[in-house]
């Protein structure tokens, strides 16, 4: 018997779970993408450019795992390389300079873990995202769409405003990684997910992320003609105009505020 | 994860003597002359038995010797793991340490069962209240904050505590105008607080960027081994980064990546020699000269004769 949680997870991996393409493609006028860290090389896990929301230019950064099997191949499933988040970090420094809020969506099992991946410092380069991303002067909103895994996730969800739809997850690591590590069974995963507070209510519950998106009963799909699109639409049609108006540094200080008190509520002296 | 295991060494493993060649079963890989009972006492503490078995060279070094010459073979260079305190000892100046925030614990989020319990247990072996231990002292007559992991405490991993602990020396140091010297031993984020640790890694991340608008000196020592969250946060965000020889540096763990990539892995992949080799350590720094390179260095940032 599959307890909720497990069904989250389950539905936050499904094969027709709508990618951050869909979203974009759905919500954003004009987009373009960008390619490139600048640095090393251009990392399809991470898929970022500029586009008009409701009139309105942004910058738009989200892991993409990719469609069909060729494709998800090609973006590493979504398990971005450091190159992945210098990226997303060099179109955030543009974003600041042209004053473009950032709307970040937020879709990986977590960062990749390869040779490469720390031949080139995939550590630091998260550690530099989530330093940069608490003083980033534009508003920056974040949008967890399936899996929020690790690291690899919060390096694009430190963020003014998160929301995570409804059967999205968010952990520490995905819940086979956590039955492995703490009970050495991997099988375990499902209660793993039930134990873990990973899912969309628990973590509003705890806190973490602001607000919880609906999503039809039997879940998110990519051919939807665009409805789940519409009520992500909806979400930052609200929020957005709400962090423009505030002065940038009333929002940091704000930003930071809530940075500072994540896990406060536990600490005894 | 089982990193610091001591007992995951029950292999047979093999010993090179001067003229021939033996193997013998280890259980532990300390190897000590106590008695069983003795050993069960001290299980987990410090050791301060009188011989360890050095596991870079597989020698038994007289455990006076190790401790004179700073947890350091005698024989091959091997730098043991250091224990917060002791650490404390061989880097402040005789004294001057002053401890801060040593009654503050954490909670229990995902209210995982035996947690609690076992961290009682581990406060009882090693004396510490959290995996690491904060406070101000001077090093060479320099003053600065000072906060030292220590990776017999749950392998030295950050949950709401140790998250705390850290943001709270870094404040110290904003408010008193001060330097942040941290030695960083960890295997990451505390799964058993589950979310609340990985936001650990935001709250230590954005606290260093009140070190930067004040302009105050973040100095990071890598010692073996630091891994994980604490990799993606405050360990890889040092002005300056300095490491100890052969310290594993790395973010995910060497046996996820052997699996994750199914080939073999670069020689001393991960080690602290091929992460400077990469470009993310200034410089690799034996034991028993840093102090001296730290003196230098909180030094060259106070200010000068101008």
């Amino acid at each position: 018997m599959a307890n909720s949680a497990w069904l989250s997870v389950q539905l936050a991996r499904e094969f027709i779970r709508p990618t951050a393409q869909y979203f974009i493609n759905n919500i954003f006028d004009d987009f373009v993408e960008m390619h490139g860290d600048r640095l090393f090389a251009d990392d399809a896990a991470i898929l970022g450019g500029i586009g008009f929301f409701n009139g309105i230019p942004v910058t738009v950064i989200g892991q993409e795992k990719g469609l069909d099997v060729n494709e998800k191949v090609k973006r590493n499933f979504g398990s971005a390389h450091p190159e992945g988040y210098r990226k997303s970090l060099r179109l955030m420094r543009q974003a600041e300079k042209f004053k473009r809020p950032v709307i970040c969506i937020v879709d990986t099992q977590g960062a990749y873990g390869g040779v490469g991946a720390e031949e080139r410092g995939i550590g630091e380069a998260i550690a530099r995202n989530l330093l940069e991303m608490s003083r980033l002067r534009v508003p920056v909103l974040s949008i967890i769409i399936g899996e929020g895994g690790s690291g690899g996730a919060l390096a694009l969800a430190v963020s003014d405003r998160i929301a995570m739809l409804e059967n999205s997850v968010y952990s520490i690591l995905p819940p086979e990684g956590f039955a492995n590590i703490l009970w050495r069974d991997p099988s375990k995963a499902p209660e793993a997910a039930q134990f873990m507070r990973m899912t969309a209510r628990e973590v509003c519950d705890m806190g973490i992320v602001d607000d919880v998106i609906p999503e039809p009963k039997e879940g998110a799909k990519n051919d939807d003609g665009g409805m789940m699109a519409m009520e992500v639409k909806k979400y930052i049609a609200q929020q957005l105009p709400k962090l423009m108006e505030t002065p940038i540094d009333k929002l940091l200080k704000k930003r930071y505020k809530k940075i500072r008190a994540f896990g406060n509520e536990y600490i005894q002296e | 994860m089982g990193i610091f295991d001591r007992n995951k060494h029950s292999q047979k493993r093999r010993v090179y003597t001067s003229n021939q060649q033996i193997d013998i079963p280890i259980k532990n890989a300390l190897v000590n002359v106590h008695t069983y009972q003795q050993r069960q006492d001290t299980a987990g503490a410090i050791p301060d038995k009188m011989f360890e078995k050095c596991p870079g060279c597989a020698r038994a070094v007289f455990g006076e010797d190790l401790t004179d010459n700073l947890h350091v073979c005698t024989y091959c260079g091997h730098h043991f793991r250091m224990p917060a305190r002791e650490r404390i000892e061989i880097t402040a100046d005789p004294g001057s340490f002053e401890e801060f925030g040593e009654t503050l614990v954490g909670g229990n989020p995902l209210e995982y069962p035996g947690y609690e319990e076992k961290l009682d247990g581990l406060r009882e072996k090693t004396g510490l209240t959290e995996a690491i231990v904060t406070g101000e002292c001077t090093i060479g007559g320099n003053p600065c904050v000072l906060a030292v992991m220590d990776g017999y405490f749950m392998m030295g991993s950050m949950g709401a505590a140790v998250g705390e602990k850290f943001t709270r020396a870094a404040e110290r140091a904003v408010e008193k105008k001060l330097p942040l010297v941290t030695f960083t031993v960890s295997g990451g984020a505390r799964m058993q607080e589950g979310l609340v640790s990985l936001m650990q890694m935001a709250k230590t991340s954005a606290v260093l960027t009140k070190m930067d608008e004040a302009g105050l000196l973040y100095l990071v020592v890598l010692t073996d081994a630091t891994t994980g969250g604490v990799t993606a946060s405050f360990a890889m965000l040092g002005d300056i980064t300095l490491a100890e020889p052969d310290a594993i540096v790395g973010f995910a763990g060497k046996r996820v990546v052997e699996q994750t990539v199914k080939q073999a892995l670069p020689e001393h992949f991960q080690k602290s020699e091929f992460v400077y080799q990469k470009g993310f350590i200034d410089r690799i720094v034996q034991r028993k000269e840093l102090k001296d390179i730290l003196t230098s260095i909180l030094k060259l940032h106070a200010g000068g004769d101008a």
